[in-house]
């Protein structure tokens, strides 16, 4: 709790470099579970002088979902396709490091631009926010196997809450748990299409995933 | 009140998902239906059932969309047990597509009487997560590939919504030393509206019709919606099309009463008339070459989609003509999505090439196609008719004619290009295979879609007059007579 915040948002950031630059899907699934613990951490250091039973539960419920539950979930769907190969991306793995770097300059700049209330206690989450939020939208488009699909939402929900955790003020913990509730069924429920897309297909390719059209040919 | 229209569903839903015998399974889903359509029915009756606390009460808004829902759901949940009855031969089958679709209605219900912005985020995500195996009712590929499109554009969707809801929280932090503290209450932001930040607001305005606006099916954002409506099970196209586009409607008015407020009506409106134009243009593009029949549907809600759009973004007297067209789509697109069900039942095939003769071999659902599709296209004496002439008039009155006259071009082509696939259909010969077969109209399979469809009717000829004094309610609340 004594290490600053600064320094959590630091490691996201790098996190999220290390998943446009992931070549194999089990570093990914990693990458992605490390984010998450990462940011349980920055969630006790933003609010460590008002640690309430509260933020306790909400940054461990993070660590456990997003660090442990997830990744089991997605090492067992890929385990049984025996996809460990590359992720085969539309966009190349330099190119996609590049892109990153101007999307965080992007983001730094975009945070200038916001008129922000005077009590935010650094510009930098906000920034690291925005980050996430572009990186899993990137990692959305340019990478084609389902799965990377799937926590390229996981990615754009850890940018959204760490924006939200900024200005968390009194949010009734129902509602906090809702949202890990939702989370964690809707990666459930991805992971339950996932198998079934496996088995139709006997691969996780998105490509397979494009025959509802409006014409018919 | 409330927490029982919420607790039955969810708990028969877990009775029906644990014990998967299908006369239990059945009773539930009836009950339910039932019980909800019972609840409902009393809150019109008894104001005082309105309120359980300050999260969850219904308003005007809400109660209009209840309604809905509910007569929806106990249509689509008489014409599901005859469905589920011939389509799957498994009772385990039947009853998690049963559990999940009373889940379906717990969720709706819960996103129609949420008062609180974030709680109204949780309960739209779960109708995303309790519908989605709904559609992969078929087991088949491209309800695979339906499926997972719904699932990842429908979650990415609402997350910016989810940012949007952050955005109003911006927006309501006050300058240290003030004493004011706004919570994400509805009716808090509403009433202390003049004390939030515009620029946030604006943005989170933004947000909300981006992210819910996907879940709506407003274009460009639609591309989930035609893939999942034409692959799921009839009755989930309706439900889908009928109750939970709504629910993302009633999503983004919420943000819209607190702009009101806030005295960005004319923004945000402009953001409104701009995607229901969009949506009208997206339609008409897709309704005139389309000849997948549940496609045509699908595309056609996106065309209501815009309208409904169009006409919170025209203000004014177009916000009645919204309320009630709401009602009569709803109600016009489930009774079609139903006998959908019924030809493609017979007839094994999606597209309209494969079907004809209708009227032939099917009299009751087709003459129940062709009477439904008169009453879509906004023919009068329907009820479509009405409310879709309200909301052009008013664009007259509002200042908007050319908007006007690009809805009438829009709904005249769009006119056109229906009537060329019903009409086909309907009429000619079937197939001499299928004369051969003794193919025969089950009373339970057409018999929802005839209490629709006359509701749409009545809807045209006579309006009651507490349903117009609560759509001018509803009216006033969003802003029309400011």
């Amino acid at each position: 709790m004594i290490l600053r915040s600064e320094t959590f948002l630091i490691l996201i950031v790098l996190t999220n470099f290390a998943l446009l630059g992931s070549s194999r899907l089990a570093a990914y699934i990693r990458t992605v579970a490390v984010q998450g613990v990462v940011l349980g951490f920055l969630t006790l250091s933003i609010h460590h002088h008002d640690l309430y039973s509260r933020i306790w539960i909400i940054a461990l419920g993070n660590m456990l979902l997003k660090g442990f539950l997830f990744p089991w979930l997605f090492f067992r769907t890929i385990e049984k396709v025996q996809i460990k190969r590359e992720i085969e991306p539309i966009v190349g793995y330099t190119l996609s490091i590049f892109i990153g770097a101007l999307l965080f300059a992007l983001s730094l700049w975009m945070t200038q631009r916001l008129p922000l209330p005077s009590q935010i206690f650094s510009s930098l989450s906000i920034s690291v926010s925005l980050f996430t939020l572009m990186v899993g939208f990137f990692l959305i488009i340019s990478r084609n196997k389902a799965i990377t699909q799937a926590m390229g939402y996981i990615v754009i929900e850890n940018g959204i809450y760490i924006f939200g955790m900024t200005f968390m003020q009194k949010a009734p913990m129902v509602v906090e748990l809702g949202f890990l509730l939702d989370l964690f069924v809707a990666i459930f429920v991805m992971q339950i299409i996932l198998h079934h897309i496996r088995r139709e297909f006997d691969s996780l390719n998105v490509k397979y995933l494009s025959n509802l059209t409006d014409w018919e040919t | 009140m409330i927490g029982l229209l919420i607790t039955i569903p969810s708990f028969l839903g877990l009775v029906t998902f644990f014990i998967r015998r299908r006369w239990i399974s059945q009773t539930s889903l009836l009950t339910a239906a039932g019980a909800h359509c019972a609840l409902t029915l009393s809150s019109w009756f008894f104001p005082s059932l309105r309120t359980f606390n300050r999260w969850l009460y219904l308003d005007e808004i809400g109660i209009l969309f209840l309604s809905i829902t509910s007569l929806l759901f106990l249509c689509c949940a008489i014409y599901g047990i005859a469905y589920l009855k011939h389509e799957t031969q498994s009772p385990r089958k039947a009853a998690v597509t049963i559990s999940c679709l009373l889940f379906f209605l717990a969720t709706m219900t819960l996103v129609i009487v949420s008062q609180h912005l974030e709680l109204l985020w949780v309960a739209i995500e779960a109708t995303t997560l309790a519908s989605a195996p709904l559609i992969y009712f078929h087991r088949s590929q491209h309800s695979l590939e339906a499926t997972w499109k719904y699932l990842m554009i429908g979650s990415v969707g609402i997350a910016l919504a989810l940012l949007g809801n952050f955005f109003f929280a911006v927006s309501a932090i006050q300058p240290l030393g003030s004493e004011t503290h706004i919570s994400l209450f509805v009716s808090d932001l509403i009433e202390k509206a003049s004390f939030l930040q515009t620029p946030w607001v604006q943005a989170a305005f933004i947000f909300y019709i981006v992210g819910y606006g996907t879940k709506m099916g407003l274009a460009p954002l639609h591309s989930w919606l035609p893939d999942a409506h034409s692959e799921s099970p009839s009755f989930v196209s309706a439900l889908l099309s009928g109750s939970l586009l709504n629910c993302a409607f009633l999503g983004i008015l919420r943000a819209y009463q607190v702009c009101v407020a806030a005295g960005q009506t004319a923004f945000a409106q402009n953001l409104l008339l701009g995607f229901g134009v969009t949506s009208l243009l997206f339609a008409t593009i897709f309704i005139l070459k389309q000849r997948d029949y549940k496609r045509m549907l699908a595309y056609s809600s996106v065309e209501h989609m815009g309208i409904l759009s169009l006409s919170v973004g025209l203000g004014g007297s177009a916000l009645f003509g919204g309320m009630l067209h709401a009602i009569n789509h709803s109600c016009t697109k489930a009774m079609l999505f139903l006998i959908s069900g019924n030809i493609l039942h017979v007839y094994k095939s999606k597209s309209s090439k494969d079907v004809s003769g209708v009227l032939h071999a099917l009299p009751f659902s087709g003459a129940l196609w062709l009477i439904g599709f008169f009453a879509i296209a906004g023919s009068p004496p329907f009820g479509t008719f009405i409310s879709e002439f309200i909301i052009l008039k008013s664009g007259f009155e509002q200042g908007h004619p050319f908007i006007s006259i690009l809805m009438l071009l829009f709904l005249a082509i769009i006119f056109i290009g229906m009537a060329s696939l019903f009409l086909k259909m309907s009429h000619g010969m079937p197939s001499q295979s299928l004369q051969k077969q003794n193919i025969k109209d089950s009373f339970w399979s057409f018999f929802p879609s005839v209490i629709l469809i006359l509701i749409v009717l009545l809807l045209g000829l006579t309006l009651p007059s507490f349903l117009n004094q609560h759509l001018h309610s509803i009216a006033t609340v969003l802003g029309a007579n400011s």
